[in-house]
């Protein structure tokens, strides 16, 4: 029979030697097991004289627990191991693309006119709507556009019959909102509108927000600090803007709102046709005779209105140099949007 | 308008440079379009005068000239141009001259013959676009002048975009008051001589329809030279206002317009009858205009006639048969005032657009006639000479426009601009604008000027306050006001969130036109006959949609002719249903998707799209609303859609949209490429939610038992799944279908079936036996509806 220390050096190195949890266990078995060879002498303790059981059990014992000790330390190496080699054996090349549906995208006008439609309601504006097959009365009358008003001629109109058409701008929104609203009014109306012209800077179709406040007491300097922050937080720039008088048969003070070219900073180029200014917005302060037209007391109550073209805006924003692109739904244009 | 700046500096002359004014005036309200130079640039362009001219020895149709070009020594040149004669003065390019476009005068030979420069044409030039012969200056110009100095060609023309209310702007006056107003300086009005008469010579003239002509001048001019010629200055003003010289009688009254801004005419009083009447037109009258075109002018029409029937479309357009020609001697002036609401929409209706309608339309000064003729007068007399009579007025008082003076009280002013503006610079720009300006007590009573009929309420007069003062100068503000919370319904799901999630799967938004194709509408929605545009762009735009269909497929079309393969797009806008009610204009969101099921890739085999996958983008749509239950796909057929792929949507029973593939027939006949699936849904059906509403969580564990049956193929997953619930009572909470088979193994005319059947209970452990009893009662119920039985 090896002496103890023998023993537990054979044990060592069969364990030390054990290459899979398999023969790792049959060392244990071996040597720790009910019938194994530790188990054995501690079973034959028994048979030796009394003085010396108790150092020869002790010593036993303490060979049993070196051996668990470094079972254990071999059975948590051998499974580190195995999972590295598992780890291995499933790496995966990351770089390939991801599996499924890939997602899609906004028009480039829905993206505006979500972004448009965020600055307002932001500071307090809500969305109205309204019909695009319109009366007459709305579109042109009540905006104190009376039959062969000059201004008519600049709005080259679809018709349906006399008195039935496409709106040629989103202002009757404002008539309607007034209609069934009583001041104060804080609206903004996006959506399509038509003219009945098709060439390189024109669609028959496109898009327009209005905006319309009325409330007492509201001025042109207020109109004036809105649709500048609105310019320059749509541009994220801080980007020159102008007020020039116009004319609109609604609006009394009108104004045309320019900003600074965002494409040569104001230098001058083909698209602001060499003059620094590109025109946006047309705006003013509703004139008393809308008012008049909604049963809206023009003393008491003042208000601004504003309509900007979406399509120039996008253009401007993303650089599209073709107002055609829009409405051809080219995917290869579109998917530039996502 | 186009302006000559030199022009306009004659009238006013503010020391500010051509750009600044431009800029001013954009700054104003009378936006510049742009400035370019009134000839492009040539230099050592001389007059030379024609002393000799043999023909050229060599070519028929050169001759030899003799060119005085004020030098020591003549110039010989050769020259080709048909009216080149001895006396004749011609521009006259030097050696070293480059004309525009880069042409280079250098000494040559013609046919072996020597030619030391070039006689010019207007086109040579740049002056017109075309020309028939060299240009004739005057012939008592200096031979050597600058050309460019003899027609003053360092001019620019400023193109103002004029806004409809300013036609006061319409002529030179106009303009230049604005600019002296902004500039505080004066402008030299034209001399307000009258030419007295030297002749009794008059034509009576009658205002039969006195509210649309409440004012009419007219004038006889007797013995007019018919060989005077338009002065050189005077032409090339005309044409840099874009205005063709057509004989001193005629130019002159363009001229006056374009000073003045009052259109006039000139008769050949040789060819008038009786007297003058303005009067609407009556049926069966024709009138042969001026450009040849005849018209049956319609009973709203106001006309010029005589005592022998129509002579003018009045402010519109004269007629041939009392048109000046080079033989008149006796000239019969007219300047009238027509309003505009006789005019408006009129030049339209004949297809013609004149620079007279164009100033009628937006308004003529009601007291500028007589000053109109006076001047006309006097520009004739001076280049034709003749002899005038007296001036005829014919006028009717009580049309004129009338002037009322207006209110302007100083707090209305700072209201609406939000500041204060002194006073006295109030005063001052009132002023200056010509308005007669009253102090009150409280405000102010102001009379504007006859020529600013577009000023009538108190917001124009701020308005030209705040713009002479400058849009610029006045302050922005960030308002005050009180915040108010919209309301956000939650019953109400944002059309965003419906984007958002087609987006989110895959889909392109995509924003097609409103008209469509009748073709496409035809094919799409044959049932509902849509509304026609009277006026369409094209003949492929000129209906509105019905639904959003046409649009969609013609989308896809033309993208598939783009190389695409895999497309899927939605649209979200009105559809115009005309019904017998009216026309419903209501919002819908509708889809289309073709090719594979997923992008092509890696890892997942490709295959096509089919129903289903359509359907579940729509289910996912559907589900936003909160009870998926509500909603229903019942079989049925649509004429768009194959007739065995196709779903009516319901929501609770009503109608909400479809579903379904594109008939294969269709397909065809619009081109499309292999299967195509569209949906469309009507926006207020499904947007309305159901709010969450909290349900209490079992604590017990819940049981799943799968049964697999055999049933007749015409049972609807729908119909077998209403039947499991229904026998499963409170315990059953969950039915998955999670297999379909038939084929081999299965009969004909039946299909296999595998549901997943989840139970579980509140307030105990469900034990074996009562699931068990559970599915019996279950399958029980199956086989009684549809006489399924257990497959094993």
């Amino acid at each position: 029979m090896d002496p103890l220390p023998e023993l537990i050096q054979t044990a060592q190195a069969a364990i030390a030697g054990a290459d899979d949890p398999a023969a790792l266990d049959r060392a244990r078995v071996h040597y720790l097991g009910r019938k194994g060879v530790l188990t054995e002498r501690l079973k034959e303790l028994g048979r030796l004289p009394p003085e010396q059981r108790r150092d020869a059990g002790q010593a036993i014992n303490e060979a049993k627990q070196t051996l668990e000790t470094a079972i254990a330390a071999r059975k948590a190496q051998l499974e580190a191991a195995a999972l590295d080699v598992r780890l291995a054996s499933e790496a995966l090349d990351v770089t390939l693309p991801g599996r499924g549906q890939w997602p899609g995208g906004r028009h480039p006008l829905g993206r505006t006119l979500t972004r448009i439609e965020a600055f307002f309601v932001g500071i307090g504006f809500t969305v109205a709507e309204g019909p695009e097959v319109e009366d007459d009365f709305h579109n042109f009358e009540a905006l104190n556009i009376p039959p062969h008003h000059p201004a008519r001629a600049m709005h080259d109109t679809f018709y349906f019959d006399a008195h039935t058409l496409l709106r040629t701008h989103t202002s009757p929104v404002q008539i309607r909102v007034m209609e069934r609203q009583a001041a104060p009014v804080r609206v903004i109306a996006p959506g399509r509108v038509y003219r009945c012209d098709s060439d390189l800077t024109h669609s028959p179709m496109f898009h327009q927000v209005e905006g319309l406040l009325v409330d007492e007491d509201v001025s042109f300097a207020d109109l004036k600090g809105v649709l500048d922050d609105f310019l320059r937080g749509f541009f994220e720039r801080d980007l020159g803007v102008r007020f020039r008088p116009s004319y609109f048969p609604f609006t009394e003070p009108s104004a045309e709102v320019d900003i600074q070219c965002v494409i040569c900073g104001g230098g001058g180029c083909r698209v602001c046709k060499h003059s620094g200014w590109l025109e946006v917005l047309g705006c003013g302060m509703v004139h008393p005779a809308v008012f008049e037209k909604v049963g809206i007391d023009s003393e008491r109550y003042t208000g601004y209105a504003f309509g900007m073209g979406v399509e120039r805006l996008t253009m401007l924003r993303y650089g599209v140099n073709d107002l055609r692109l829009f409405f051809d739904n080219d995917l290869r244009f579109l998917r530039q949007f996502q | 308008m186009k302006v000559s700046e030199r022009w306009l500096r004659e009238w006013v002359d503010p020391t500010v440079s051509g750009a600044e004014l431009a800029a001013q005036l954009t700054m104003a309200g009378l936006e510049v379009d742009h400035v370019e130079p009134a000839a492009p640039a040539f230099e050592s362009v001389v007059v030379g005068r024609v002393v000799g001219l043999i023909p050229h020895p060599d070519a028929d149709r050169l001759r030899v000239a003799t060119v005085d070009v004020g030098g020591a020594e003549p110039l010989q040149i050769v020259c080709g141009a048909p009216n080149v004669a001895v006396g004749l003065c011609a521009p006259t390019a030097l050696i070293g001259a480059v004309l525009p476009g880069g042409f280079a005068i250098e000494p040559s030979r013609l046919r072996g013959v020597e030619s030391r420069g070039m006689l010019c044409s207007a086109k040579e030039l740049g002056l017109a676009e075309s020309a028939d012969g060299l240009m004739a200056l005057p012939a008592d110009s200096r031979p050597g002048q600058n050309v460019r100095e003899l027609l003053a060609l360092d001019d620019a023309l400023i193109e103002i975009e004029l806004t409809p209310n300013r036609g006061d702007c319409l002529g030179m006056e106009g303009i230049a008051r604005e600019v002296a107003t902004l500039n505080h300086c004066e402008f030299r009005p034209l001399p307000a001589d009258s030419v007295p008469p030297v002749v009794d010579a008059t034509f009576p003239v009658t205002l039969l329809d006195p509210a649309d002509c409440p004012r009419y001048v007219g004038r006889v001019i007797r013995g007019v030279d018919p060989a005077a010629e338009t002065p050189l200055w005077m032409r090339e003003r005309l044409r840099r206002a874009g205005v063709r010289s057509l004989g001193p009688l005629v130019d002159v009254t363009n001229y006056v317009m374009l000073e003045l801004g009052q259109p006039m005419h000139a008769f050949d009083l040789g060819r008038l009858t009786g007297g003058i009447e303005v009067r609407r037109a009556r049926l069966g009258e024709r009138l042969e205009l001026l450009n040849g075109v005849v018209v049956e002018p319609d009973v709203e029409t106001l006309l010029i006639a005589d005592h022998h029937g129509p002579l003018a479309l009045a402010g519109i357009m004269g007629g041939e048969i009392s048109s000046c020609t080079d033989a008149t001697r006796d000239v019969f002036l007219e300047s009238a005032f027509f309003t505009p609401a006789s005019i408006a929409g009129r030049a339209r209706r004949y297809g013609l657009q004149t620079d007279s309608s164009y100033r009628f339309e937006r308004g003529v000064d009601s007291q500028l006639q007589r000053r109109a003729a006076e001047r006309a007068t006097r520009l004739l007399l001076d280049i034709a000479g003749g002899q005038p009579g007296p001036i005829v007025e014919a006028v009717s008082p009580e049309h004129l426009p009338t002037e009322p003076a207006i209110r302007l009280r100083p707090e209305r002013l700072c209201k609406l601009l939000g500041m204060d503006v002194p006073a006295a610079e109030v005063e001052e720009i009132l002023r200056r604008l010509g308005m007669a300006v009253a102090v009150e007590v409280d405000h102010w009573l102001v009379a504007p000027p006859s020529s600013r009929f577009d000023l009538a309420l108190e917001v124009d007069l701020i308005e030209e306050i705040a713009r002479i003062h400058g849009y610029d100068r006045l302050p922005g503000n960030r308002p005050l006001s009180r915040m108010e919370m919209p309301p956000r319904p939650e019953g109400q799901v944002a059309l965003e969130r419906f984007k958002e999630t087609l987006a989110q799967r895959g889909f392109q938004e995509a924003i097609t036109y409103s008209f469509v194709d009748p073709v496409f509408q035809r094919c799409l929605d044959p049932e509902r006959p849509p509304l026609a545009l009277a006026n369409p762009i094209s003949a492929d735009l000129a209906v509105m949609r019905t639904s959003l269909w046409p649009g969609l497929v013609k989308t896809l079309v033309y993208n598939q002719k783009r190389q695409q393969s895999r497309i899927r797009l939605f649209e979200h806008g009105l559809n115009f249903v005309p019904e017998t009610d009216g026309l419903r204009q209501e919002p819908y969101l509708g889809g289309i998707a073709t090719g594979s099921a997923l992008p092509e890739q890696w890892g997942t085999p490709t295959r096509p799209m089919d129903f289903f996958d359509l359907k579940a983008d729509v289910e996912a749509l559907l589900a936003l609303a909160g009870e998926p239950e509500a909603f229903a796909f019942v079989a049925a057929t649509h004429p768009a859609l194959h007739s065995g792929q196709s779903a009516r949507i319901e929501r609770a029973g009503a109608w909400v949209g479809w579903l379904g593939a594109l008939h294969p027939r269709l397909a065809r006949e619009l081109d499309v490429e292999g299967d195509a699936f569209l949906f469309e849904l009507r926006l207020e059906g499904v947007r309305t939610a159901r709010a969450p509403v909290f349900r209490e969580l079992s604590r017990f564990p819940a049981s799943r038992r799968d049964i697999s049956i055999l049933v007749d193929k015409a049972a609807t997953a729908r119909e077998l799944q209403a039947c499991i619930r229904r026998h499963g009572g409170e315990r059953l909470r969950e039915v998955r279908l999670f297999d379909l088979y038939q084929g081999k193994g299965v009969a004909e005319g039946q299909k296999s079936l595998t549901f997943g059947l989840i139970l579980q209970d509140f307030s105990h452990n469900l034990t074996d036996s009562v699931v068990d009893e559970t599915v019996s009662g279950i399958i029980a119920g199956l086989a009684s509806q549809f006489g399924a039985t257990l497959r094993v």
